[in-house]
């Protein structure tokens, strides 16, 4: 890179204890608060708000056709990718690239496994039996809300992918950077299954 | 003093091309609507004429506001126009480093938050109250259902039995039954009047029913101060009263769609019996139908 | 704090940088900053071009528009005349070009960028790829936004608000200006993840947050409000988007008939919900559009008064308090929407609180002229303009904020006139004096003095003749959003003022002509001066003009606060941030 060497960008910054990428991803995130805030807020607002009855009511937990056996596992899938996560981040810190790529490898896998459940056994059986975004509001904002979460988990796999092969130079280039990169990945992770552990209690259970 | 000889020139420039553009700007524009409508509109910073009981809380409101507007303006531009004046660069004049203790300043903040609550809770807050909260008695007032659709205001009234009648979308036919009236299934809906025309008695309450058929319209009666959203799927009461009579206008005040400017209607406000004799009128069965 | 020292013999090891890399896809701040600058003021020029349209068709209603008539296309004209679509579309773009497209990329993206690092005296931004792709995303939600004129019933015409449901039923160009405006939402995102990692990681040594300018305090603030208030209307975006793509019904109510058809919408939404949703930013965004400006304009104001800002921590206590409180008066704009009295009478309080740190932005700054010795120079009148024209702003929006006035005035003209003294004479007057102000810094050179005292007369008076008349029509009672007034009564009687209103924007955008002379001209041929031409305390002062990739010859040290003109006993009246002691 031609650029000036910019301070804190691998070592943390003495007053604030962080280096500049884990500040921006823990700012990423608080956006990311927002977003779904005003998602759940609008879950809020148009659940309280449906009328009594007629094809806009609220629909009864049975009409809603949601498995929690199936959220269930997918829960369980993003918890032990969480820890994988984390695993990977710790081994690359004790300098074991090897078993950190593992690590990293699984959470990959684990990532993929959430998105082919939800779209083999839930979006695609859906749209079979028509229950589509523009039934009612729930599956409304149950498409919207899981969709975008969706592509949240998407977007980890994709960096996620992008560190365990392309990105992974960087590794030998700078070893601390990487795990750096790593362990901001982790965070992001870590934000998307909470939205996950949010998500599934309020549109299998609730 | 180069400078300043520039300034006046420029000055000159500019009052040159404002007047350049006077003759064109004094172009009239010819009224599109053939009914004459009653009323002072505004023509240097005023309100409109005001032909309704409450309507003076609110215009002192908005007078007061300004005038308390106008002394802070004022007073902080004679100061800001001394400091420009008097503190200009010039030979022999330097800056102090020291800030001024300004007090006058903390005084006045406080002023301002004082004035403020004063307006808000002393003013602003009880017309709001009352405007939302001291409906008048269902049986003392005139009531309304105000239906807007783009780009339409439709006025139904409830008829003799002073009952309004079930409407449902699925009924709606733009030409022959633009509120969706169920006059078969409903003994109610069988006496109700539909109008294009909002007619209301002088000196008694009204109670209009604001509601919309398609997206968010806005109820406007300049004249009357009253403004209501009239939002789809809700419908909001406003209350008002007319102490004189004449021909008015309702304006649509937000935006609906591409004919949103023409979104007009007139607002008759009639003596009683004036009223009643035009509902009577209005209320019998179209012509054609009699057998 | 080792690695600080890397940078010592850095730039002598930049490897040339191609054409391509190093002026269209550069991740220097100061190219970024010059790109979001020029883009920013085409956009400006762009959406001022349209309201020009619109005054036209508002001045003499149904009149063939003279000289570009004939250019407008189908959707938006008929044989030269106006239509009223075309009016709404016009309307609509003005309102997002000039808000997202022009102003906020101008004092965020454009001096945000450039000046802010200099002034914390960081190398570059934190990010500096990050702020590639903010760019760059900014371009394309730009472009999106112009091709949208080229949709199937033209660009958006449900206003920059976008109401639902009248923007879920409206035309195609609603669901492209919904894609741009994710991408500009998404732009301002990354921008003001950078900017905040920026201010608090890599401000130079000795330069506490009490140190730094109030520009970069602005700033900051602002980032706070970008990074907080947009994903809310990206929320809402998406469910907009949804709405009108997958026929969802998060805006729509059960039963709506439009032109007598009854809706496919299974219904149970709220109209309500978007206007949350989309107030909830955007009276954050309000903020975004004037607190960069009181930035600016105190940079401006304390160097040429030649005296320290009067109150510099409350200034910054009230523009965080500022920052805080626009989260919490969102609902002021929906007043009419039916709210009951305890909500209403909450968003007043809150409403009537947050005037009070603007009036007190308002009062340092004038109170920094008491004893002062002000140098008047183009910059600085821009910046003295600001002071009169955005108290004008300020107080017509007392009367809005009180829910009862708000009766009458919502919604009109009065509102328009209201916001445009904010934005137009109070932020727009803010960036110029910005722009006279930090080109030596940018080109070396400075712009010329007499064109730029031309512009600034020009456009002080007639900026007034085209919003004054507006309080007028308001208060009579005028509508917004009118395609043509004259069709009620209180709107025939004042159409004097709307023609006067007309002639001043015209007469406005003849007066940028010396400004865009002025801005190319000085390019090559402006007075070459020194790094430090208007003998300025900040950092940004410090480094050569133009600064060279990485800023600053050698890292700065700060050893005081940004304004300290006029010491006694030195001999020179600034007294720069990053010096140890006074020049002999």
């Amino acid at each position: 890179m031609s650029v000036a060497v910019l301070p804190h960008t691998v070592k943390p910054h003495p007053i604030t204890g962080v280096y500049s990428g884990k500040l921006g991803i823990w700012l990423f995130l608080a956006s990311e608060v927002m977003l779904f805030g005003a998602l759940f807020s609008s879950y809020v607002l148009l659940r309280v708000g449906a009328p009594a009855e007629g094809p806009a009511a609220w629909p009864s937990h049975a009409d809603t056709h949601l498995s929690w056996k199936i959220g269930g596992i997918n829960t369980l899938v993003l918890i032990i990718s969480s820890v994988t996560m984390v695993m990977a981040w710790a081994e690359l810190k004790m300098n074991n690239f090897t078993k950190g790529r593992w690590y990293l490898a699984a959470t990959l896998a684990l990532a993929l496994t959430f998105i082919v459940v939800k779209l083999a056994f839930e979006y695609i059986p859906k749209f079979q039996h028509g229950l589509l975004p523009s039934t009612n509001n729930f599956f409304a904002l149950y498409f919207t809300m899981t969709g975008l979460h969706g592509l949240h988990v998407l977007g980890g796999v994709i960096v996620i992918a992008w560190f365990l092969l392309p990105g992974s130079g960087l590794w030998h280039k700078d070893p601390e950077y990487f795990t750096n990169r790593i362990e901001c990945t982790g965070l992001y992770w870590h934000f998307v299954d909470l939205v996950w552990i949010f998500l599934f209690p309020v549109m299998y259970l609730l | 003093m180069q400078v300043k000889k520039s300034w006046i020139l420029l000055a000159v420039i500019a009052a040159a091309l404002v007047a350049s553009a006077a003759p064109a700007w004094a172009q009239a524009v010819a009224p599109k609507t053939t009914v004459p409508i009653d009323g002072e509109y505004g023509r240097f910073f005023s309100l409109p004429t005001d032909v309704s009981k409450n309507g003076h809380r609110i215009d002192n409101l908005i007078h007061w506001t300004h005038a308390f507007m106008a002394v802070l303006f004022v007073g902080w531009g004679i100061f800001f126009v001394y400091c420009l004046m008097r503190f200009r660069q010039r030979p022999g004049h330097q800056a102090h480093y020291e800030l001024v203790h300004a007090k006058p300043s903390k005084y006045l903040e406080v002023a301002v938050l004082i004035v403020e609550i004063v307006l808000l809770a002393g003013f602003s807050v009880p017309i709001w109250a009352s405007v939302k909260n001291d409906l008048p008695p269902a049986d003392k007032a005139f009531r309304v259902r105000v239906v807007a659709e783009q780009f339409a205001w439709n006025f139904h009234y409830p008829g003799p039995d002073g009952q309004f009648g079930r409407t449902d979308p699925k009924l709606v036919d733009t030409a022959t039954n633009p509120l969706g009236l169920d006059r078969e299934g409903d003994p109610h809906a069988k006496d109700d009047i539909f109008a294009l025309e909002l007619h209301i008695p002088v000196n008694q309450p009204v109670i209009c029913d604001i509601s919309s058929k398609d997206v968010i319209h806005s109820f406007f009666l300049p004249v009357m101060r009253v403004k209501q959203d009239a939002l789809p799927g809700m419908r909001i009461p406003v209350w008002f009263e007319a102490v004189q009579t004449g021909t008015y206008e309702v304006a649509c005040a937000q935006l609906c769609g591409n004919n949103h400017y023409s979104m007009r209607a007139l607002m008759y406000i009639q003596p009683a019996t004036d009223l009643e004799a035009w509902l009577r009128e209005k209320g019998k069965p179209p012509e054609e139908f009699v057998e | 704090m080792t690695e600080a020292h890397h940078h010592h013999d850095d730039h002598h090891h930049h490897p040339e940088l191609g054409w391509w890399r190093k002026y269209v896809f550069s991740t220097d701040h100061k190219v970024i900053g010059v790109q979001y600058t020029v883009t920013a003021l085409l956009f400006l020029l762009f959406g001022f071009t349209l309201v020009m349209i619109m005054r036209w068709q508002l001045a003499y209603p149904g009149k063939p528009i003279p000289l570009i008539g004939g250019l407008l296309g189908k959707t938006l004209a008929n044989d030269g005349t106006l239509l009223p679509e075309g009016y709404n579309a016009l309307g609509a773009m003005h309102g997002t070009i000039m808000v997202f497209l022009g102003i906020v990329p101008l004092i965020v993206g454009g001096f945000g960028n450039y000046v802010m690092p200099l002034q914390i005296g960081a190398p570059d931004m934190a990010f500096p790829k990050l702020n590639m792709a903010s760019y760059w995303v900014y371009f394309c939600g730009g472009m999106v936004m112009l091709l949208s004129f080229f949709a199937p019933g033209g660009a958006a015409n449900s206003g920059w608000t976008s109401y639902a449901p009248l923007s879920v039923v409206a035309t195609q160009g609603q669901t492209w200006w919904l894609f741009g405006m994710v991408l500009l939402i998404t732009s301002s995102l990354l921008g003001s993840i950078n900017f905040i990692v920026t201010i608090i990681q890599l401000r130079a040594k000795g330069l506490d947050f009490f140190k730094l300018p109030f520009f970069v305090w602005s700033q900051f603030v602002t980032a706070f409000l970008l990074l907080l208030a947009f994903p809310p209307l990206e929320a809402a975006g998406a469910l907009q988007l949804m709405d009108r793509l997958a026929g969802t019904s998060f805006f729509m109510p059960e039963g709506l008939v439009v032109s007598g058809i009854v809706q496919p919408y299974t219904g149970g939404g709220s109209p309500l919900l978007w206007q949350h949703l989309f107030w909830f930013l955007a009276h954050p965004e309000v903020y975004v559009l004037i607190l960069p400006a009181m930035g600016m304009v105190a940079e401006v104001i304390a160097n040429n008064t030649r005296k320290p800002l009067w109150g510099y921590r409350l200034m910054v206590y009230s523009v965080i308090f500022l920052g805080f409180m626009s989260f919490i008066v969102w609902a002021h704009h929906m007043f009419i929407t039916g709210m009951g009295t305890r909500i209403s009478a909450f968003f007043a309080t809150t409403t009537m609180i947050i005037s009070i740190p603007s009036v007190i932005i308002l009062t340092a700054l004038v109170i920094s002229l008491y004893r002062s010795s002000i140098r008047y120079n183009v910059p600085m009148l821009f910046a003295l303009a600001f002071l009169p024209m955005f108290a004008i702003g300020g107080l017509t929006g007392l009367p809005l904020g009180l829910p009862a006035a708000d009766i009458q005035l919502h919604d009109t003209y009065y509102v328009i006139g209201h916001f445009h003294y904010v934005v137009a004479p109070g932020t727009i007057f803010a960036a110029f004096a910005g722009i006279y102000h930090w080109y030596p810094k940018v080109t070396g050179r400075t712009m010329n003095p007499a064109l730029g005292k031309i512009h600034f007369v020009l456009s002080f008076i007639f900026i007034n003749v085209v919003f004054m008349p507006m309080f007028f029509q308001g208060m009579a009672g005028v509508s917004r959003r009118l395609f043509d007034q004259t069709f009620y009564q209180h709107g025939l009687d004042v159409q004097g003022w709307t023609q006067l209103s007309s002639w001043g924007a015209w007469m406005l955008g003849l007066s940028q002509v010396p400004f865009i002379m002025n801005f190319f001209m000085s390019l090559r041929a402006g007075r070459k001066v020194s790094d430090n031409p208007w003998e300025a305390t900040t950092l940004e002062w410090a480094a050569p003009s133009p600064p060279p990739h990485g800023n600053f010859a050698t890292v700065p040290v700060v050893y005081r606060g940004p304004y300290e003109y006029s010491v006694p006993g030195q001999k020179k009246d600034f007294f720069p941030q990053h010096l140890a002691k006074a020049e002999a």
